[in-house]
Order: structure tokens, then sequence, then C-alpha cells
């Protein structure tokens, strides 16, 4: 079975994020990016079923700028087989809508002919959390999200998922697309020798043209703001002034 | 010579993040235990950086000294105890191997040795053999097709764990010329290993003394199969670990800067950060001047070994400068600290112990400012 992983390139988790100063986005200039954690699971994942021998070939896609390519290079150092770039913006800041995305990976999927779709549930940049369910949609295909345990046996997949309030098991009819929640796995830091070895591997480049999708944005962004500061908290001289606050100032109790 | 920038930018990257997500927040265990997770030394096994150095034939990164010492800065950036662990593989333990082995030696322990399957570790200095490496008085006979090792060795970085050891003894003369190297398998008859040796610093990592009482190997544990080459193998062998160690330097200092303004910026005194303060702010950017300098010394000597050219007084500069500037600014970064500095639960504490060693071992700074200026009036 082939496994199709969508990765995102966004800014790197440890960054401190900083809004541009005409609040139209997020400042991307020089600023480190690196694969969406969600998606690193994803690949893992993948990995982990090829080494159990359910997934036979890996290919991992990325759709935005040709900077992506590194972010493939890191899913090939980890283990994928094949990469595919599918270069839809020239501009860092551009972001592909969720539905853009769907439609493309719909195309590559056409294509492919994967029989499982793992993706990361949302991307940490615009936190969507939209694109697989929208796959799903379009392909008529199986979906299970927020993943955190998953078995695939014959043509079914056992999925645990991450719901508020607990864990629920579904089982799915393949192909499914799955997405994945933090706790799926750990994944693995790509090898040094592996590294080195994953620019031979194969990574073709795309454009949006070649899938017949418009990428244009449907969504215009109002404006983009830093979250408030927190305020400063207040000290109190008594257990009974604390729950007389917390009962008619904060209503918690 | 970087030879693939996308690549190396890729390595260096995971590299940065193993060491700071895994092996930073590991520092406190190690220095509590004196001891390194054998879970983290699998990882790090795993992530093959047991072979930096090892040519790619024989199953290592061969990576090229300038790749090599951006890979060294990286690892430099945590407890020296987790360098260590890889140091010997990457340095002392195997290059004597790279530069002077026969085929069938290193085809024997260097895919090994690349994988982190066997630990090579290096045995020079004994109880009264130091900086004056050419005294060496472990001796060697021969007896049939096989020699007979007399003798200890000390300090032995790696040598509890070690399975082979590239080991200077006595087969010739008196002086360098009678010196040979042997590859020394850790399981030969007649070698045992002293108690571990009680350190001022650098907790985690292994040492201790290797003693040879009628050991027997035989003849092929030759370092390239002749006689009395063994000064100039161990000469060769602390000639390119100067930059590595160098960079290591650089690394810890560049942590201890990190530290400082750390510390600086959240600690607050007469109504204000004293990262405010002019005096801390002066001890700030020498930190940070001085270990620019050494990067700069550093990656220049690494790109001047690439290109081939003889190198020996900037190596020794390299680790001199490096090593010395790493003490001041750990010195600087603990008085930034103030008394909280002087307690074992800030990191600087432990760093100001453990960049003491740079400044002895593989050449005190003394051997280096001989070997500077031996170079710089010898005649060429």
């Amino acid at each position: 079975m082939k496994v199709l992983v969508p990765v995102k390139r966004v800014i790197d988790y440890n960054v401190k994020v900083r809004v541009k100063a005409d609040g139209s986005g997020v400042d991307l200039a020089n600023v480190k990016m690196s694969m969406n954690p969600f998606d690193e699971i994803a690949v893992e994942e993948a990995i982990r079923l090829k080494e159990k021998g359910i997934a036979t070939e890996i290919v991992v896609v990325s759709i935005g700028v040709k900077q992506a390519q590194e972010t493939l290079r890191t899913a090939l150092a980890m283990g994928a087989d094949r990469a595919i770039l599918i270069e839809a913006a020239a501009d860092v800041h551009t972001d592909i809508e969720p539905l853009a995305v769907a439609k493309l990976l719909a195309g590559v999927v056409k294509e492919e002919g994967p029989g499982l779709v793992l993706c990361g549930k949302q991307a940490i940049d615009n936190d969507m959390n939209a694109t697989g369910q929208m796959l799903s949609a379009l392909l008529g295909w199986s979906q299970a999200t927020f993943a955190s345990e998953l078995a695939v046996s014959g043509d079914a997949a056992t999925v645990t998922r991450e719901v508020d309030g607990g864990l629920q098991t579904i089982t799915v009819k393949m192909p499914a697309i799955v997405t994945v929640d933090l706790r799926l796995n750990e994944p693995r830091y790509a090898s040094l020798p592996n590294i080195m070895k994953a620019k031979a591997k194969p990574l073709a480049t795309k454009t949006p043209a070649d899938y017949g999708v418009d990428v244009a944005p449907r969504l215009s962004v109002v404006k983009t703001v830093e979250p408030a500061g927190r305020k400063a908290g207040v000290k109190v001289s008594s257990i009974e002034e604390l729950i007389a606050k917390l009962k008619d100032e904060a209503g918690v109790i | 010579m970087i030879r693939d920038a996308e690549i190396l930018g890729g390595l260096v990257e995971t590299v940065r993040r193993f060491v700071r997500e895994r092996l930073v927040p590991a520092e406190a265990l190690v220095e509590e235990t004196n001891a390194i997770p054998p879970a983290i030394i699998d990882e790090m096994r795993a992530l093959g950086l047991f072979g930096l150095s090892i040519p790619e034939a024989y199953g290592g990164l061969g990576l090229t000294m300038e790749e090599e010492v951006m890979v060294a800065l990286e690892l430099g950036y945590t407890s020296a105890a987790f360098r260590s662990v890889i140091g010997t593989n990457n340095g002392i333990g195997s290059q004597g191997i790279i530069v002077d082995g026969t085929e069938a030696q290193k085809a024997h322990w260097l895919p090994r040795m690349a994988s982190g399957e066997v630990i090579g570790s290096f045995a020079l200095t004994e109880p009264d053999v130091g900086s004056d490496a050419g005294s060496v008085r472990t001796t060697a006979r021969r007896e049939g097709d096989h020699y007979i090792l007399n003798g200890t060795k000390r300090y032995i970085t790696n040598a509890p764990v070690a399975d082979v050891f590239t080991l200077m003894a006595r087969t010739g003369e008196a002086g360098p010329g009678g010196v040979t190297a042997f590859l020394v398998a850790a399981d030969s008859p007649g070698l045992s290993l002293g108690p571990p040796d009680r350190k001022m610093g650098q907790r985690g990592t292994k040492t201790c003394d290797v003693i040879l009482r009628e050991c027997r190997v035989p003849a092929d544990a030759v370092i390239g199969g002749v006689e009395g080459q063994g000064f100039k193998t161990a000469m060769k062998v602390l000639n390119r670990g100067r930059l590595h160690i160098a960079a290591v330097c650089v690394g810890q200092a560049q942590r201890l800067c990190d530290e400082a303004v750390g510390f600086a910026r959240s600690r607050v005194q007469f109504g204000k950060p004293i990262a405010e303060h002019q005096l801390v702010q002066a001890m700030l950017a020498d930190c940070a001047t001085e270990t620019y300098a050494g990067l700069c010394m550093v990656t220049d000597a690494a790109r001047r070994f690439d290109a081939g050219e003889r190198i020996v007084q900037q190596a020794a500069s390299c680790k001199l400068f490096c090593s010395e500037m790493a003490g001041r600014v750990a010195d600087r970064a603990l008085q930034v600290h103030g008394g909280a500095g002087y307690m074992q639960d800030y990191p600087v504490e432990h760093f100001y112990r453990d960049v003491r060693l740079f400044r002895l071992y593989e050449g005190t700074s003394q051997i280096q400012q001989i070997i500077i200026a031996r170079e710089m009036c010898a005649q060429r």
C-alpha cells in the first residue's frame, strides 16, 4: 500500500511570532521555518507502517513556496521514499488556503493512487484544521480525525480519536484520510547518514496548473493582532476573600 | 570546505535540535548521577554521531574539517560529557587508524566505530609521561608473532567502555623514534582497568588507568605495520583533534553567553534588570566578542586545513586561544550570576568546572605555545 503524507512548511514552533506593522499578517522574513509538528508525526507514522510491512512506499507532498523543498528533504531524510513539491506561491507570506490545498491533494491522490493519506490534524501557523476533512469530502473517502492510535489491517483502519472529554475508537473503510494528533507517536530524528542520502531521493516539482486548480484566495484577512498581554494579578489577604472573589467576580464557584 | 550547503544545513540543524531537545534537558541528571543515560547513548548511535569524521567508504559521514567544526560547535553547546561519548571515535580513538593504519586495520575497526558498535580510545599519557610524549615508558617486546606489552596508561578517556585502544609503547631506542602505535583490543590477555578517575568536572565522562601486565597482542596490531612510527602517528592525530576541541570550546562559550544573558535579563537589582547595568554589560560584551573571535579563528583554520595548507601553528593557536577563552567566558558568566553562579542550581556552575579541562588535555596551553613559537621560528 502506498501512503501519501502532505507536509507543510510553517514558522518554527520555537520562534516568537511577530505581527507585521500593517497588521496584514505575521512577519516571516528571515524567520526560522520547519515542518509542521503534526505533519512530522504523520511522516513518522507512515515510516512505522512501512517498517511493519504494511506500507510499501511513502510519498510526501508539500504545497507552497520553493523553499518547502527543505521540508520535503527533512521528510525524505526521516524515511519517505519520494517527494512532490507543488510550487504555488512565490512570496513566503502567501498562505495557500485549505480548500485549494485539498483540491491539489485530490489531484495528487488521483495520480498516485495511495491507499491511505496521513495528514497532520492542523498546521500550527493558521490552525485551520480543515484540509484533511475537505480532502475526504472531495474524494468521498472515509475520514478519521485526531488520531492517537492507528492500526491498519486488510481494508480497514482502526483509529482511536482524541475527542473532548475522552477517546473514541472507530473503524473506517480504506482508502481513508487519517489526520493525526500529538500523542500518536514521537517522531524520530533523521539520522545524519540519511540526511546526506536524502538529496539523492527523487523530488518532482509541479504547479497548481498541472492539476487544474486555482489557488487564488477566497478569504481576506481583515486584521492580525498580537494576543493581549496578561493583566497583573491581585493579592488577597484571606481565604475568605479568595472564595468571595472566585464566587462573585470570577464566577467559577 | 562545505561540499553541499543544503545538506550540511540539514545536518547541523538536526544536531542542534537533538542537543537542545534531548541533551540540554538531561544535563542536570548527568551532573547528579555522573553517568550518561544509556538511552541517550543509543540515540546518539542511531543519529550517526559516532562516525562524523570516519570516511564514507568505512560507513562514516566523512565530514570535511569545516563541516566537522560546524557540528562540533553545536555539540559544544551542552555538557562536555555528551561530546566525550563520541569524541574518541571521531578523534583520537580512530584517527590513528585513518591516517596511518593498514587497509586490513581500517576494514576491521572503522565501520564498527562509525556505527558506534565499537568504542575506540587513545592511550598515550602515563604516570610519568605527559607533555613529554616522546618519553613513553610502556614497553613492547616481540615474541614470535606477538608483542608483549608492559606498563600503565593514565587518564584514558572512555577506557571503561572502550573496545580498542590506540596505544603507544616503546619498541626501540629512547626518545620519540622508539615509540610504536598498537591497536590493543580491550579483551587482550593481560589488560586490566583501574578504578574510575574522580575528576573536578565533566561529570559523566569515563576515564581510568589502563594497566598492561605481560599483555599479548598479535604482531599485526602495529598501526601501519611499521615499528617506530608511533610518535608521528600520535602527533598527526592530536593535530587534527585540536580544531575539533577548539570548536567545542567555542560552543561552550556560546552556551555560557546565552546563560549569562538569560540570567542578566531576568535578574532585577536597583530597580532594573542587571542587563541594563553597564558593568554587567561590559562582561557580556567581552564574552560575546571573545566567543566570536574564537569562532572566526577555528572556521578559518578549518578552511585552510581542507585546502591542504600546513596548519600546525594555526591549529595550536586555535586550541590555545579557544580553551583559554572558554575559561575567561565561564568566569565572567559566573560573575554575572553573582552568588547564584556558585550554586549547583545553575548550569554555569558545572560549565565553569568543565571548561578547565580544555586547557589541559590533548596538549596543555603551554605545549600549544611551544608549538606555535617553534613553527614561527622554523626556517622554511
